[in-house]
């Protein structure tokens, strides 16, 4: 891939970020999406932006895709304006969006071909490069047969070498994985992470903590518009949460009862609507404590924090509804 | 039949057709059906939504009709069938009636359910209820005979109104769509129940129009001349006679021929249907 | 040698096609040599006999002047189908245009391409019922190579002012509304089927001002071989431009709209 050749050469100098957003803004009438926002992504980073439904995420993903003009704010790519030069960008960008948009009616290889030629690309090398990157989803043996009766995992990854037909600087992926089984995620996973491996700039959105703390670098929390946060997946959970959860089950609906006992036990406590969590660095010591205070969950879990944990501190709410 | 329907089938079914031993004739899902009214009831919750493109084919006989009384019925004049004579726009009238009845049904039969049965998979979900395979085929034919029915008095009532009407007997016109309606949806449906894709919809075309131009539709049976008998295999050709006879109010015994044909013709729509629907979704 | 941009967005357009042209050949040979027979000789036999109807035609058999109808009417109904409902499914459900606006393509080479498509689109279509009149004596000339592209250019004007229409809706609700209230009147009263002289004056503008009639009257001309003016050419060719460019800069705006939101 020439972007992990680029990403290398660059290495040790002093490298311009790929993205820079300052004060980034984007309004659809009334409606704020984007509130200025902050960030810069540099060349062979992981960089994902972690929210629930509604956070700004994909508005922010199209103004980075020189899909949607910005509202306010500086946004830069490579160095260039996407007002002026959004072409000029897009050429360099490989976009896998939030909803499949493959042609149902062509086979697969016709869509990465077609896509190729958008670019730009000869017939010849469309193919090869298609035949190439089919190989690298695992795609080769369908080849030839029609979009349409794939399963949702593998219209992803059809999506996904796409994506990459122009061997672009940087790879914006919209909820990669948002609807697809277990499993499927975990071989578009693995596939990302190879990506990665070869310099690949990735910029992904996504509410599943597990996604992020799997594929990201660093990462951005949002909510309503906003940053709340950022670093590293591990700088996020020991700036914002503590070492352990503990988590009590109760009789649906006593919640509110049950929530003297676990005052208290740990360094603080929230109440869900399914379940009531404690935070401590030891999860047992607070389930004793919690035990000996008289309470008596239908269940108990202790386990590690996660990044769940960090939006739920820093947003009071939890990321999937 | 049990699995189809464990609730009423063993019971009712034989009584209902040892009751009216003519029912014989429909296909068993048929016979069993309870529900289809509720697939009627369905569609009329979706045109809540879309009623301007309902109310839209109303207008649809107004201009053909007023295209040929003002345009074609000027160039041709008069013209003699039977010894009688008669506008050319009254003579052609009652067999737009007719084919907007067939292009009516087919159009329901094949684009509309094919988009139901493949994509929007709303049979799935309502086989998935005591709904029977029967209810779902006879719910969307009685939903085509009603579409039929109201396209049919809009048509009648349009005719009419440009004085192309010329006897009381035109009233029967109503039924007669109603009948055609019947015999092309259920072989419209027998028919999607083939299809693979939209490309296949290219051949429905192929055969509705030549059906459309050779049913006797804008020229006598007579002008045919000794390939006439082939005119007459065509189903909308019986239909366009019937029309025609009903606003010539001329009785005939030849009406029960071309009442026999389209009868045969529905029913053996209907039976292909209710195997292959049964075929299709209860596998 | 780079391809043009519209080209290569063409080609999209012409690989989905390649699945079903053959079946779509053969309805667009037969289904004019069936209209042939059926309006122009069954009906035309009648027409003909009748002696009052040769001086509303013009002095020409009733299937010479139905039979160039049929060459812009057919170019009229396909450049009109092929912009409502494949241009709303490419922008809304197959997210083709979306697809495309993430990569350097803009939204101008997609009305360009989707220029390109209709006039290929009606292009042979017209060239499928002028290939099925060539079998008829009467309407065989070869002015009927001329008439080709003067019926593509009116599905054109059509197609493209509907297609700006289409791109921008968010329902396709108003579709068979437009087919019903539009499409079928032009198709009946664009002077195809009976002179426009038939009717009231009333209705007769709305005639003259739909693009049909302009492509009917070049292609009765060319096919039958009576005089038209170089500026009365002009001056049709020129008014089903203004269609043409019109609709798609209204498309492209919309478009734009739509896709860089």
């Amino acid at each position: 891939m020439t972007a992990g050749d680029e990403a290398s050469a660059n290495a040790g100098a002093p490298v311009a970020p790929l993205i820079h957003a300052s004060g980034l803004r984007k309004q659809f009438g009334d409606f704020v999406a984007v509130d200025g926002i902050d960030f810069d992504v540099q060349p062979g980073e992981a960089f994902g932006f972690l929210g629930p439904n509604g956070a700004g995420k994909s508005s922010t993903m199209r103004m980075i895709g020189c899909t949607s003009p910005t509202s306010g704010g500086t946004l830069q790519l490579f160095g260039l304006d996407p007002a002026k030069d959004g072409p000029a960008i897009r050429r360099r960008l490989g976009v896998v969006p939030q909803m499949d948009s493959l042609d149902n009616e062509l086979t697969v290889e016709e869509n990465l071909v077609i896509y190729g030629r958008y670019f730009d690309l000869s017939r010849a090398e469309a193919r090869r490069r298609a035949k190439d990157l089919l190989d690298f989803v695992q795609l080769t043996d369908r080849a030839t047969s029609r979009v349409e009766p794939l399963s949702g995992g593998m219209k992803r990854r059809v999506t996904i070498a796409r994506s990459l037909i122009n061997q672009p600087d940087l790879l914006l992926l919209d909820e990669p994985t948002t609807g697809l089984d277990p499993q499927a995620r975990h071989i578009l996973w693995d596939r990302l992470y190879r990506l990665k491996q070869q310099g690949v700039t990735l910029v992904l959105t996504t509410h599943y903590m597990d996604e992020a703390e799997q594929l990201c670098d660093r990462l951005v929390v949002m909510d309503a518009g906003k940053i709340v946060a950022q670093g590293s997946p591990r700088q996020l959970i020991d700036e914002h949460a503590t070492r352990e959860v503990l988590e009590l089950r109760f009789r649906a609906g006593s919640n509110a009862e049950n929530e003297q006992y676990a005052a208290g036990v740990g360094d603080r406590h929230e109440v869900l609507p399914d379940r009531i969590l404690v935070y401590a660095h030891n999860g047992d010591e607070a389930l004793a404590k919690a035990i000996a205070n008289g309470a008596q969950p239908e269940s108990a879990l202790v386990r590690r924090s996660t990044l769940e944990d960090v939006f739920l501190r820093l947003t009071g709410r939890t990321l999937v509804e | 039949m049990t699995i189809l329907d464990p609730a009423s089938a063993p019971v009712r079914a034989p009584r209902a057709s040892a009751g009216f031993p003519l029912l014989r004739i429909l296909p068993p899902v048929v016979r069993i059906s309870r529900r289809p009214h509720r697939m009627v009831e369905r569609q009329l919750m979706c045109y809540r939504r879309t009623w301007p493109i309902l109310l839209s084919g109303f207008f649809e006989p107004l201009f053909y009709l007023l295209s040929i009384r003002v345009g074609l019925s000027k160039l041709v004049g008069t013209i003699s069938v039977d010894g009688h004579v008669l506008s050319y726009a009254e003579f052609v009238a009652p067999a737009m009636m007719a084919a907007s009845a067939m292009n009516g049904a087919v159009y329901d039969s094949t684009m509309n359910v094919f988009h139901k049965l493949k994509y929007a998979r709303v049979y799935d979900a309502v086989l998935a209820t005591p709904m029977t395979v029967g209810d779902v085929a006879l719910g969307e034919i009685v939903w085509a005979l009603i579409r039929g029915l109201l396209y049919s008095t809009a048509f009648l009532v349009t005719m009419a109104v440009l004085g192309l009407t010329s006897s009381w007997w035109i009233l029967a016109s109503v039924p007669i769509c109603v009948l055609i309606g019947f015999a092309f949806a259920a072989v419209g449906m027998a028919c999607t129940s083939y299809m693979r894709g939209w490309t296949d919809f290219e051949w429905v075309a192929t055969v509705t129009m030549p059906l459309f131009l050779f049913s006797a539709t804008f020229y006598p049976l007579a002008s045919y001349g000794r390939w006439g008998w082939v005119v007459q295999l065509s189903p909308l050709y019986h239909g366009v006679a019937l029309v025609r006879a009903a606003n010539a109010g001329v009785v005939s015994w030849g009406i029960v021929g071309h009442v026999a044909f389209l009868l045969t013709m529905a029913f053996a729509g209907l039976w292909v249907v209710s195997r292959r629907l049964q075929f299709l979704l209860l596998k | 040698m780079s391809t043009p941009a519209p080209l290569r967005v063409f080609e999209w357009k012409l690989a989905v096609y390649r699945q079903v042209w053959k079946a779509n050949l053969l309805t667009s040979l037969l289904q004019p040599i069936l209209y042939l027979l059926a309006m122009g000789l069954g009906v035309g036999a009648l027409v003909n006999k009748n002696g009052g109807s040769a001086r509303l035609l013009g002095g020409v058999p009733y299937i010479a002047f139905v039979a160039p109808g049929l060459l812009a009417t057919t170019a009229m109904m396909v450049g009109a189908i092929e912009s409502l409902w494949p241009v709303h499914d490419a922008m809304k459900w197959g997210r083709q245009y979306e697809a495309m606006s993430a990569t350097p393509l803009e939204p101008s080479d997609i009305v360009a391409a989707h220029v390109l498509w209709l006039m290929f689109r009606t292009g042979t279509a017209a060239a499928a019922v002028a290939a099925a009149m060539a079998f008829f004596p009467d309407v065989r000339s070869w002015g009927l190579i001329a008439a080709i592209p003067a019926a593509m250019l009116s599905g054109v004007a059509l197609g493209m002012p509907l297609s700006a229409w289409a791109v921008s809706r968010e329902r396709e609700m108003s579709f068979p509304i437009i087919q019903r209230f539009i499409i079928v009147p032009l198709f009946l009263f664009g002077g195809a089927f009976f002179p426009l002289s038939q009717l009231p004056i009333g209705i007769r503008i709305i005639g003259y001002v739909s693009p049909l009639w302009h492509g009917v009257e070049m292609c009765r001309s060319w096919v039958s071989g009576t005089h038209m003016t170089a500026l009365a050419a002009l001056g049709h060719v020129a008014y089903l431009a203004v269609f043409v460019v019109v609709g798609a800069v209204i498309m492209r705006r919309l478009a734009k709209e739509r896709l860089f939101a």
